[in-house]
């Protein structure tokens, strides 16, 4: 192992880890945002409204990631209403695709999370709310939401945590997160040994801060607390 | 088929073939990898406890991209002092062993957990009753565990193995003629991507709709006798 090599080139790979950052928060809190409407209909009680979520959802969790990645970034380009159209600028620039494919992906994960945590939350406490007099919009705003986020917290932490590592696959249209960094320095030093284990070096440590992080949400929300049934 | 496929239907139906023989290859390298963590992990050695464990938290940790990167890229050098003590001229790893690999390594980390559940989750008494009756530890293990860890592991190895049929598009980054390689390859000579991007994702569609059938009937076969508790 040539430590040297790792140590010259960990700012640049600092830098690709900032990106890996940048795109990773950018896309589960935007998915998050997303995702919430779409798991509130997805627990709908009538079909109609459970439907268009459904396909959206199946597509997307059915989809290797790196196939939707180039079908937006590398695909809307077959289309002259895509080219021509006002969001060009941003629909060529692999930074925007990458977050949008990210986005759209992982909202799917998260919309299908929520939607188990809605449906965990006790009937009980729901029909307690609707006794109390609060209308529909009121016991989801109050009582079921607040609810299914804490039940769904563990699950929405690990989607966090898939998604940092999916976020490797923005190397394949020339991001230079850190994957792409990785691979941008092997080509030039020929070291894939040495600064691929640097690379995962970083994804592990990222990875065991989030957990953390994770953890110490986790007991300020009190979700031990709220899981006793 | 609305989609017009310039004549690379049989390319793609070749790729969907190497997809499958790599899911399957990886599922059987994961789930023997699977096993084996997660005895070591509920093994009552310290040593093994902790070898099973860091191996789950490891390969976890660490995108599968750069898995197949790594065991692609990164065994060059090995494979080379491999063969200068062999004796043979050249040896290298060919994206598809490499694939195969990288794969099983993540599917069995994800694995590890899952039958360390499963094993868990057989009541105490099973397995000492096994031994009341004399049985050894191997034969507890292949006559009393497994058979029932697989009914109980079978919905999470479920899971596992679609994420790992989607993670296998991942391979076509080191050139191995998959879907998504050869629709890459259709791109460049019809210069429709979207449209061949679209197939590809369909056939993933159809490969994923196939396995989930395909885990209903194992799952049911596995849980006869076993009636579902009404929830």
């Amino acid at each position: 192992m040539n430590w040297e090599v790792i140590i010259k080139w960990l700012p640049r790979l600092s830098e690709g880890a900032m990106l890996t950052l940048e795109l990773v928060a950018i896309a589960v809190v935007a998915g998050l945002i997303l995702a919430l409407p779409m798991g509130i209909a997805r627990a709908s009680k009538h079909w109609y409204v459970r439907a268009l979520p459904y396909g959206y959802i199946f597509f997307f969790r059915g989809t290797p990631l790196l196939v939707q990645l180039f079908l937006i970034y590398y695909g809307l380009a077959q289309f002259d209403a895509v080219r021509q159209g006002p969001l060009w600028p941003y629909l060529r620039d692999p930074y925007w695709c990458a977050v949008l494919t990210m986005t759209l992906h992982t909202a799917a994960y998260i919309a299908e999370i929520l939607r188990g945590a809605i449906q965990a939350v006790p009937p009980g406490e729901i029909e307690a709310a609707r006794a109390l007099g609060m209308s529909r919009p009121q016991a989801m705003l109050y009582i079921i939401l607040p609810r299914a986020a804490r039940i769904g917290l563990p699950a929405y932490s690990n989607e966090v945590i898939l998604m940092l590592k999916a976020s490797a696959l923005a190397s394949t249209v020339t991001l230079l997160e850190l994957t792409g960094m990785a691979r941008t320095i092997i080509a030039r030093t020929y070291l894939p040994v040495e600064i691929f284990f640097a690379a995962a070096m970083f994804y592990l440590a990222i990875t065991f801060v989030l957990v953390q992080a994770f953890r110490l949400l986790e007991r300020w929300l009190r979700v031990d607390a709220c899981q006793g049934r | 088929m609305i989609f017009d496929l310039h004549g690379f239907g049989p390319a793609l139906a070749a790729g969907t073939l190497m997809t499958i023989k790599l899911a399957l290859s990886a599922l059987a390298v994961g789930l023997v990898l699977g096993l084996l963590g997660a005895l070591a992990k509920t093994s009552p050695y310290k040593p093994l406890q902790w070898l099973g464990g860091s191996y789950s938290t490891l390969v976890r940790g660490i995108p599968e991209l750069l898995w197949v990167l790594l065991i692609y890229f990164g065994t060059v050098g090995l494979m080379r002092s491999l063969a200068d003590l062999l004796g043979v001229e050249s040896l290298e790893l060919s994206a598809f062993a490499a694939g195969t690999i990288a794969l099983g390594l993540c599917f069995g980390a994800y694995a590890t957990e899952v039958f360390r559940g499963a094993i868990l989750a057989i009541p105490k008494g099973h397995r000492e009753a096994g031994q009341a009756l004399g049985m050894s530890k191997g034969r507890i293990l292949w006559k009393l565990i497994l058979p029932q860890m697989w009914r109980i592991a079978l919905p999470g190895l479920g899971n596992l193995f679609m994420i790992l049929m989607k993670d296998t598009a991942l391979v076509s980054v080191i050139g191995l003629e998959e879907i998504m390689r050869r629709s890459q390859i259709a791109v460049t000579a019809s210069k429709e991507p979207f449209t061949f991007y679209m197939v590809a994702a369909f056939i993933y569609l159809g490969l994923t709709v196939l396995a989930m059938i395909g885990m209903h009937f194992l799952e049911k076969r596995a849980s006869r006798g076993f009636v579902r508790s009404a929830s």
